[in-house]
């Protein structure tokens, strides 16, 4: 076990010294050069951008930035963002909080949903249910989530005809709530409907469909026959038995998607100017404001390797076949 | 496994929240009556005046600070400010300015010359107070305040923008004890300023709340406040407008901007740009040292080449076609709305096809057996065309642009690239035609000067250039329009200088592009345009769109959210969840029996 352990955690170790490396890397060839971005249509002087450049750093030597880079990366230094002129490190903290809450809601719902609606499908294979709900499921995956997210916010937010708007159209919070939890609270909830509603629309359909799979191959083995012949109920045979042999695959999705699942909150952050990290990476994109993407590249790349350790060891809690191999 | 995931994620989501409240700064944020809210589609880069410089920032920054001279909202033309009155010396170099008595800092402190003495001083000594406006400084030898009410600028040489200073004075008594100018954030509320309003509540990425200045010297505003709103996308900052969820939004596209025509109780304004949009053509570039530099092709180093392009491209069709008629077409430099420097070349290139073609034969650039011209040294005239992949107008104008040269038998091939590179491949002149542009000051200093032989790179990168022209004539009028402090002597300089750069056809001014904005008539009315005929409302060059805001009886008895009834909506929607749940469960049971 321990040794098992230890490879995993060596092995994700490695892989993060390679992020670090890559993050450096990859933004250092990025082509254009940041202050002139930065500047571009605002009356500078010669002497500003050279001012600008030495606060930046990007007069020294490539090796210099490289090996200043990883000292500060090991003392949780990810450096200064050019546009904010704030740390890094503390622009995506505040930043990661609405994202896990944003992500975590709608994977949560997701999840739930998709399992549920993926067993019932595979359960009832070839039924009306099971050919509506996929195909359902399939047009909601290939809508795009920016369009989709408009229709959202245009049917739900400002409202129809008649129907007036229930929800608000952006951000997190209004800013004239009382400063009291419950009205705070509230208000967050309010606000997190629409651009989770999206989320769960467009995503829901991937657990639905691994799910529906890997029950599918289960239905055929034997030992479901042997429950059914001790006599159990076809739901208790379902529930007991199949369904948690097909969980194993989306296990394992769950967490791979939860590492990267914070990238696809862009474009619903960008639609409902929900104030998390995808948005900050758009803003970043935009300048580019390299040290930021940076962070947020190591950030984001890091939660994957580490979910990946995460999904191995649980799998191993799951599966007694993965113990003894 | 579910459950378990569904209340572990339920004391996650608790934990998550609980820090919410203490992030929002409630502050000041609950205010009575009616405060006015702008739709930003733009960041807030910094709430440090010498750092910000995104527009957003610099009309928060006009908001809230003292400038020593403003720009009036009716023609831009130089307004006192905090500065009553000013002097020039005999010899142009040394400026007195009379500092208004009676004006206060937002904690009570008066404002004083020492306040802007220290503000100057303190961009000329440290490079990172420089940041934003180090420009206004450049050419400042010595700040000093005598007494309370006299500040003396002494310049290195002379300087006719001198009175276009307008960059934001900072209380001295706060910011003394700001050590490091480069990390200071200045979102201690509520922030010390003096102008109409008072920075009150500030949150990252969301919003930031301005309370009127009952103090304010020339009067209070007549509205409570103002709250910018950010929002990342346009098409939701209009439907936060029709919601009633913003007064005021900007930056509209025709197609946004025509949608909400009619809608009632929404008015749309339809403002000048101070953009102009331009078709670089690299005129054979060279750095500061005059060595050549990039891949411009050759025969665009020949002036009648350019005229004869520019005498192709039709600019009333773009204007129609890729602007929806939101836009006036191009001519001269800078834009109609500064109309005091305006100017219009008398006799403009207007399309003619055919006179460009019988110009290119005559230059000597014949067409070849497959239709396209030859310089006289045998290479034929096929250019690339760099344009921002990311601008759907970048890409119709590079279309329509492909097809009238191709009757010219020049052919054109585009090259949409990231707007990294695009800067990139312009810095370092490696390109043939880039689609360019620039927003304009009231004072045309800056724009001018990037068309000067200073501005081109140095021989290690830098500079700030747009077409690489260098022309003596036009460095001349430039110069001279610098020193030049008769005000119609040098409107004229400025406009013989746009005259010998609508010659030279290195920058083909296409189009300014108009400013569409639109806000809650049922609301607020009174808003000051900037200029008066045909001016925006927001990122004015002052405060004045803001300031003369008026509110209607909806504005001041309408109330926020109610927060009842949203418990009722979201309790509604747990509780129908619930019986769904509950039903199934039921049911489920209810079979089971059946079958057992």
């Amino acid at each position: 076990m321990a040794r098992y352990l230890g490879g995993k955690l060596g092995g994700g170790l490695v892989s993060l010294f390679m992020v670090a490396v890559l993050g450096f890397f990859l933004f250092r060839v990025m082509p254009g050069d940041p202050v002139r971005t930065m500047t571009h249509g605002a009356p500078v002087t010669a002497q500003q951008i050279a001012v600008l450049r030495e606060r930046l750093g990007l007069d020294q030597p490539l090796w210099k930035q490289f090996l200043d880079f990883l000292g500060n990366l090991l003392r949780g230094d990810l450096g200064t963002s050019y546009t904010y002129s704030r740390p890094v490190g503390e622009l995506i903290l505040n930043r990661i909080g609405p994202t896990v809450l944003l992500v975590g809601t709608a994977t949560a719902i997701a999840v739930l949903l998709g399992l549920w609606m993926g067993s019932r499908a595979a359960w009832r294979h070839g039924e009306a249910f099971d050919k509506t709900s996929t195909s359902i499921a399939l047009t909601l995956w290939s809508v795009p989530t920016f369009w989709l997210g408009l229709i959202v916010l245009m049917a739900f937010g400002v409202g129809v005809g008649p129907i007036p708007g229930l929800f608000p159209v952006g951000g997190i919070s209004s800013p004239d709530t009382p400063p009291e939890l419950l009205p705070q609270v509230l208000d967050v909830a309010h606000h997190l409907v629409l651009p989770t509603l999206t989320m769960v629309a467009v995503i829901y359909a991937e657990y639905l469909m691994v799910m529906r799979s890997s029950l599918l191959e289960e239905m055929g083995e034997d030992y479901l026959t042997t429950a059914r012949a001790k006599g159990l109920r076809e739901d208790l045979v379902r529930r007991r038995h199949a369904v948690p042999n097909a969980l194993l695959p989306t296990v394992t999705l769950i967490f791979l998607r939860l590492g990267l699942v914070v990238a696809g909150a862009i474009t619903v952050e960008t639609v409902f100017s929900w104030p998390g990290l995808g948005l900050l990476t758009y803003e970043a994109l935009r300048v580019p404001d390299l040290p930021l993407l940076q962070g947020i590249f190591i950030v984001l790349a890091g939660s994957v390797v580490v979910m990946n350790v995460l999904a191995d060891l649980v799998y191993r809690v799951l599966d007694p076949r993965v113990r003894e191999s | 496994m579910s459950r378990r995931f569904a209340v572990l994620w339920a004391v996650l989501l608790v934990g998550l929240l609980a820090p919410m409240p203490a992030t929002a700064q409630g502050d000041g944020a609950r205010q009575d009556g009616a405060t006015l809210r702008i739709g930003l589609q733009q960041q807030i880069d910094s709430l440090n005046p010498f750092l910000g410089y995104t527009v957003p920032s610099s009309d928060i920054f006009r908001s809230i600070y003292p400038t020593l001279t403003t720009y009036s909202p009716d023609d831009f033309s130089v307004m006192p400010e905090l500065a009553e009155s000013w002097e020039p010396s005999p010899d142009r170099l040394t400026w007195t300015f009379r500092i208004r008595p009676g004006v206060k800092w937002s904690d009570g402190q008066p404002v004083t010359a020492h306040d802007a003495a220290y503000t100057f001083k303190r961009m000329m000594t440290d490079p990172a107070a420089s940041t934003a406006n180090g420009n206004v400084v450049e050419n400042f030898e010595a700040v000093t305040a005598p007494d309370d009410s006299t500040l003396v600028i002494r310049t290195k040489t002379p300087q006719a923008t001198m009175l276009a200073i307008d960059a934001p004075i900072v209380p001295e008594h706060v910011w003394s004890k700001v050590a490091d100018v480069a990390t200071f954030a200045n979102d201690q509320m509520p922030v010390v300023g003096s102008g109409p309003f008072t920075l009150t509540g500030y949150r990252a990425e969301q919003d930031v709340t301005l309370t009127a200045n009952p103090e304010f010297w020339r009067g209070a505003p007549k509205v409570a406040g103002l709250r910018f709103i950010q929002f990342k996308n346009s098409d939701a900052a209009v439907q936060a407008l029709r919601k009633g969820d913003v007064d005021v939004v900007q930056k509209l596209t025709p197609a946004q901007f025509d949608a909400l025509a009619g809608q009632p109780g929404i008015q749309q304004v339809r403002g000048q740009g101070r953009r102009f949009f331009e078709l670089s053509l690299n005129p054979g570039a060279a750095n500061s040292e005059n060595q050549p530099i990039g891949t411009g092709h050759p025969a665009l180093k020949d002036v009648r080449v350019r005229q004869a392009i520019d005498q192709g491209i039709d600019r009333k069709v773009l204007v129609g076609r890729v602007l929806g008629g939101y836009g006036q077409e191009g001519g001269g430099y800078l834009p109609p709305i500064f109309s005091d420097y305006q100017w219009t070349p008398p006799q403009p290139r207007t399309f003619d096809p055919a006179a460009a073609n019988r110009k290119l034969d005559e230059a000597g650039y014949a067409r070849g057996a497959d239709g396209i011209r030859r310089t006289p040294q045998g290479e034929p005239l096929n250019f690339n065309l760099v344009l921002h992949g990311s601008r759907s107008e970048d890409t119709q104008v590079g279309e329509f642009v492909k097809r009238w040269l191709a009757d010219l038998g020049i052919g054109v091939e585009l090259q949409p690239v990231s707007d990294n590179q695009l800067n990139d491949r312009t810095t370092s002149a490696d390109y043939d035609m880039v689609i360019s542009g620039w927003a304009a000051n009231p004072d045309p200093d800056y724009v001018l000067r990037l068309q000067t032989c200073a501005s081109r790179p140095g021989p290690n990168g830098g500079g700030n250039p747009d077409t690489f022209l260098c022309d003596q004539q036009y460095d001349d009028l430039y110069h001279r329009q610098l020193g030049e402090f008769d005000q119609a002597k040098r409107v004229d300089l400025v406009k013989q200088a746009q005259a010998r750069f609508y010659d030279q056809a290195a920058g083909l001014i296409l189009w300014y592009q108009n400013s569409l904005e639109a806000y809650r008539a049922d609301r607020y009315s009174g808003f000051s345009l900037q200029p008066k005929t045909d001016g925006v409302i927001v990122a004015q060059q002052g405060y004045w769109g803001y300031y003369g805001a008026q509110p209607t009886d909806k504005a001041l008895n309408g109330s926020g959210t109610d927060y009842t009834s949203v418990a009722w909506v979201l309790g509604g929607v747990v509780m129908l969840v619930g019986v769904v749940v509950a039903l199934v469960v039921v049911r489920r049971r209810a079979t089971a029996d059946t079958r057992e």
